[in-house]
């Protein structure tokens, strides 16, 4: 019997050690596992590499982390925002590495990396100072950039409902990162608004299928 | 010199936006763009998180937290729309599947190179999201700016100085003093909006212009 259901965000963390890399779904303040970073922000866990789109506002979610000091290096799109007060002070201290990726090559990275292919080649960049240093191809008249996969020791995402597979479905544009992270992680770990039971949900319109995902855990009140 | 309001160029470029094209408007000032698309069209507006078919703002209270576009404001669906995610997302704008891309630009050059993301200023922290891809991907690319800076500086170069977002990527800007398309012969100058002379736009611009045909 499969049961990939943990009775605790701090069960469902435990294990990550200092230095591993974490994906976190979100884009903004959607679709973001808040309940699942404290946890790891209180887990302690240090010295981490995440790999989110943004780099937090505010002094929750991954600000949180940033804030705690826990995270050596950030690789992301779009770090900086209205409020990201903890991302900025850390950058003008010199005290946390950025890389820089424009969007679709940071989330086509993350589908490479779980769809094990060895890297692309994409037009984006091209030309640019983000394609400084990377290797570079002409296919048929257009320039492309070779970008690698990218890959994680732990992903953390949200969704709306799960089972005990570990199916997954999202609330709207909450989907955004999480379900190509599910993919590229050697462990996925899911907070969920609701556990259903197995055939509840609607076999055409799962979006993350089980197999991507070790661990399930229901988020209790708090920040949606 | 007769510039136009900001909200009449955004007007001005949503006449161009043909019924049932697939349109993706960048952060800031192209969100006006859609206030302005005539309501008897079928434009369906992708947003760079994973959504087609965004809808305007929701009522006061009716908002989701999770239903955001990229500006990262609260936004609906309209019926017919769907959610995808990221990787999805940009496959659609390098895959070349959206029609009219619309940019805000610091600097545009006379043979279509944007820069949008970045300046010179190393110690401001970059973000650049998704304006690279949009700009290589998009079918055709509009840029909506000021003509100039608040320093009465051109933004239209030979050259950009900032950082470049993509290379020979506009295909027209609209500006508040006249509409410019990218051509294989030069910039040329399509439409000057009213009470301004060919001259004066000239003078106010970096790189050399055509005239209109």
């Amino acid at each position: 019997m499969i049961n990939k259901i943990v009775a605790s965000m701090e069960q469902a963390v435990s294990d990550i050690k200092d230095g591993d890399v974490v994906m976190i779904g979100g884009f903004g303040s959607s679709g973001i596992p808040f309940h699942l970073i404290e946890a790891l922000r209180l887990h302690k866990a240090k010295d981490l590499v995440v790999i989110s789109n943004n780099a937090g506002v505010g002094e929750e979610g991954i600000a949180s982390l940033l804030r705690d000091r826990l995270v050596r290096k950030i690789v992301c799109s779009y770090p900086r925002s209205y409020g990201s007060i903890w991302f900025e002070r850390l950058f003008e201290e010199n005290a946390i590495e950025l890389e820089l990726l424009p969007q679709g090559t940071f989330s086509e990275r993350i589908r490479a990396g779980g769809a094990g292919i060895g890297g692309f080649f994409t037009p984006t960049g091209y030309g640019t100072k983000l394609a400084e240093g990377k290797e570079t191809r002409i296919i048929d008249g257009k320039g492309y950039v070779f970008e690698k996969p990218l890959s994680a020791d732990v992903a953390l995402l949200k969704a709306e409902r799960g089972d005990r597979w570990g199916n997954l479905v999202y609330n709207t544009a909450g989907r955004n990162f999480n379900p190509i992270m599910a993919t590229a992680a050697k462990l996925t770990i899911a907070e969920v608004s609701a556990v259903v039971e197995i055939g509840e949900l609607d076999p055409e319109c799962i979006v993350t299928p089980g197999i991507f995902v070790h661990r399930v855990v229901v988020r209790k009140g708090g920040p949606v | 010199m007769n510039p136009i309001k900001t909200e009449d160029i955004a007007r001005r470029l949503a006449r161009d936006i043909p019924d049932g094209a697939y349109v993706n408007l960048g952060i800031g000032l192209p969100t006006m763009v859609a206030n302005y698309v005539s309501p008897d069209e079928e434009v369906i507006y992708h947003s760079e998180n994973g959504i087609l078919g965004v809808g305007p703002a929701p009522e006061r209270g009716q908002e989701n937290p999770e239903l955001i576009n990229a500006s990262k404001q609260f936004v609906t669906l309209l019926p017919g729309g769907a959610f995808f995610d990221n990787a999805q997302s940009f496959g659609m704008m390098r895959g070349g599947h959206i029609d009219i891309a619309v940019l805000g630009a610091y600097q545009v050059s006379a043979k279509g190179d944007l820069a949008n993301w970045a300046t010179n200023d190393e110690k401001y922290p970059p973000a650049v999201g998704g304006a690279m891809d949009l700009a290589v991907g998009a079918k055709q690319l509009f840029v909506l700016m000021r003509h100039t800076t608040a320093k009465n500086e051109p933004k239209i170069l030979e050259e950009c100085t900032y950082p470049l977002t993509g290379a020979g990527v506009v295909t027209r800007i609209y500006t508040d003093l006249a509409v410019l398309h990218v051509t294989p012969e030069g910039l040329r100058v399509h439409e000057l909006h009213p009470g301004n002379s060919f001259e004066e736009v000239q003078a106010l611009t970096g790189a050399r212009l055509l005239p209109p045909i």
